[in-house]
């Protein structure tokens, strides 16, 4: 039943996600240990594919929590229907109905909006849950987020509690803008997505951009590699490397960066984005880059 | 801890089960948050296929027992250490291990400055010429916490309190200041509570008893933002006389105020925000000492700064910020990269305070090339020589 980490990188593959060994080991745990996966790493590694890699491959649904300064429960747990809501009261009002059998009306199922923790427990079939950016969240935020992953179960003051019908796989992603909590890093597993060696960057823009040469591909993550070294405002990720890529092939560019280094330096605004880095990064270093690359 | 759970297993070895344990408390040795479900987990995973294969086994336990990169970092030697034995001295690291001798420590120097009783005892007495632009915080003085004990000392220039008790008064002081100052900026937040929105799920709650019609109405605003503080502290040899006091006013300042990160500079840049987190003032320059070895040498500010921009300022600096820079400016760096450092800086933050204990002494202009590089990019230029003076920060903060 337990899937190995092979077989699970091999069908991850398959939905197009290059997955390195740590990370197919983290995912296989995930579901070995019934814990949430905490992915950190610098912008733009492919930390938020994963988890739709994920939904793909188990083939549920991706339930998508966006964090963000201020996201309270009403945005991330429930919220109550109001404008329905006080139409029902004003429409019950001439039936006689006693005050309290309003409020059992109102404040029933019907008129509840569930938002993405909350429908994440109520599937019938087991979603992957991303909550994306929990940097960005409020600390108190964080308190009962864990309160929901390790209880799997929201109490609703009106209705009651609402158990989990099936445990969702959870998916975390940081960036890192703030120190998460010691709580929550140990309830989680814990995977730092690093920019990608290469020979996987290479293999990532083959599954991902068309017509792409298996050399050219090698070429451009190498020389990716390297930039990266370079003292940059804003390392460039994987996103980026797509994004050039594309913009390569759109060009109508060849199949070896040696022979086209007018396009090469042309295009690099794809992959450089402030105006520190396009000011460093002139002719001469794409020059000595591309020197570097086989 | 790990042993009482272990007893309740038996399907495998009790040798490999001490080895785990040995394993998770040599982790926690060093830093990692680890307990009793991980524990938990890791017999689950060694009972499980992967054990057989000791390389699928390191990545797993990887995945369950890191919490932050740099656990994540440190791991694999950690791992190798223990289960292998291989480079076994350098890998594991004891939190309360004893610095190494013949490097000062941020505790040796402010023990140093207390045990150092050359100048006559009691020399606590007000300085003449320290007083007279201390008037104007007269007013907020009578009404703080602590201030009656303050009164001499507060006006005191740190350099010249070599009493052990009295240096050890101005500690007190200092982490008490931090402390009050929190309160009194929390408070002033509280009250400032009248939403401009409208609190429908609470308005309709309401309303129920009054058969639906929101008479009560009931509001919500945007949730005032505290305050948070980065400090940056001088620790370089110039900066002796002070860097014991000025440690124990951070320390306090990271106890108290909830959002607060500290670094400490000399001539590399150290993140010392954990090590401060212990609440025992002593322990915690322990953990300082041990974090920023070599501190008493030069300074290089420019560099300082430029490493704090590059690694932590997405991360501590929002727009609610305050950078705190504790320095006597005396830099041995370049002052163009500091001042294109400080500029940088500037761009991100909210507020630059500058503090600088040189102030309080007579005649001093900020003319060192570094200081004066780094000046037009700072909002206030204040004088941190003594106790009064750190008060007086205080109004300044709670503007913000």
């Amino acid at each position: 039943m337990t899937t190995t980490k092979q077989q699970l990188a091999t069908a991850l593959a398959e939905t197009g996600y290059v997955a390195d060994e740590g990370l197919a080991t983290a995912l296989v745990l995930t579901e070995m240990l019934k814990r949430p996966l905490l992915l950190e790493g610098e912008a733009g590694v492919g930390k938020t594919e994963v988890a739709k890699a994920l939904a793909k491959l188990e083939n549920t649904d991706l339930i998508r929590l966006q964090c963000y300064e201020g996201l309270d429960r009403s945005d991330a747990i429930y919220e109550w229907n109001y404008q329905r809501q006080l139409l029902a009261i004003k429409a019950h009002e001439g039936s006689g109905e006693t005050a309290n059998a309003i409020e059992e009306a109102v404040f029933s199922e019907k008129y509840l909006l569930e938002r993405p923790l909350l429908a994440a427990i109520r599937q019938d079939k087991a979603p992957v849950l991303l909550i994306d950016e929990i940097d960005r969240a409020d600390e108190e935020f964080e308190a009962f987020l864990l309160e929901i992953l390790s209880d799997y179960q929201v109490s609703i003051p009106e209705l009651g509690t609402v158990e989990a019908r099936s445990i969702p796989r959870v998916v975390l992603t940081s960036n890192g803008t703030r120190e998460l909590s010691d709580a929550l890093r140990r309830r989680c597993l814990y995977h730092y997505v690093d920019y990608p060696a290469p020979d996987r960057e290479a293999r990532i823009l083959l599954s991902r951009v068309e017509g792409l040469d298996a050399k050219l591909a090698l070429q451009i993550a190498e020389l990716m590699g390297n930039l990266r070294k370079e003292d940059l405002a804003k390392v460039p990720g994987v996103a980026e490397t797509i994004d050039w890529a594309s913009a390569l092939i759109g060009l109508g560019g060849r199949n070896n960066l040696h022979d086209q280094r007018e396009l090469v330096f042309e295009t690099l605004a794809c992959v450089l984005k402030t105006r520190e880095d396009q000011a460093r990064v002139t002719k001469d270093v794409t020059d000595r880059l591309l020197g570097k690359v086989a | 801890m790990a042993a009482l759970v272990l007893e309740t297993r038996d399907d495998i070895g009790a040798a490999l089960r001490m080895r785990l344990a040995g394993f998770v408390r040599s982790l926690r040795d060093s830093g990692f948050k680890v307990g009793l479900a991980e524990t938990n987990d890791a017999l689950a995973l060694l009972r499980s296929h992967l054990s057989s294969r000791p390389h699928e086994l390191k990545g797993a336990f990887r995945a369950l027992f890191c919490g932050r990169r740099s656990d994540w970092q440190a791991f694999d030697e950690i791992f190798d250490a223990y289960w292998f034995a291989k480079g076994l001295k350098g890998a594991i690291k004891s939190v309360g291990d004893s610095p190494k001798k013949g490097v000062k420590t941020i505790r040796e120097l402010t023990d140093a400055s207390v045990q150092t009783t050359d100048g006559p005892a009691g020399d606590v007495e007000r300085t003449a010429g320290e007083e007279e632009d201390e008037d104007s915080e007269a007013e907020t003085d009578a009404k703080r916490e602590g201030a009656s004990i303050a009164d001499n000392l507060g006006q005191t220039d740190f350099r010249k309190i070599h009493d052990p008790e009295a240096m050890e008064r101005a500690h007190q002081l200092a982490e008490r200041l931090a402390h009050s100052m929190r309160v009194r900026l929390t408070r002033r937040d509280r009250q400032k509570r009248k939403g401009p929105r409208l609190d429908l799920r609470r308005t309709i709650r309401h309303s129920i008893s009054h058969g639906g019609t929101p008479i009560e109405l009931i509001r919500k605003g945007p949730r005032e933002r505290q305050l948070r503080l980065v400090v940056l502290l001088d620790a370089s040899g110039s900066m002796n006389n002070y860097t014991g006091v000025f440690t124990r006013f951070v320390h306090g300042i990271l106890d108290n105020f909830r959002e607060a990160e500290a670094f400490l500079f000399h001539t590399r840049l150290v993140h010392v925000s954990s090590a401060l987190s212990e609440r025992d003032a002593a322990r915690a320059l322990d953990r300082m000492g041990l974090m920023a070895q070599g501190v008493g040498g030069g300074t290089k500010i420019g560099e300082a700064i430029a490493e704090f921009n590059r690694w932590h300022a997405a991360r501590v600096i929002h727009s609610r910020t305050c950078v705190m820079i504790l320095s006597d400016g005396y830099d041995t760096g370049d002052p163009q990269q500091l001042g294109a450092e400080m500029a940088a800086l500037r761009r991100r933050c909210k507020r630059i305070v500058w503090l600088n204990p040189l102030i309080g002494w007579q005649g001093y202009e900020p003319t060192a090339g570094g200081m004066s590089a780094a000046l037009p990019h700072v909002d206030l230029f204040a004088p941190a020589h003594n106790l009064d003076s750190l008060a007086a920060l205080e109004p300044y903060l709670a503007k913000l």
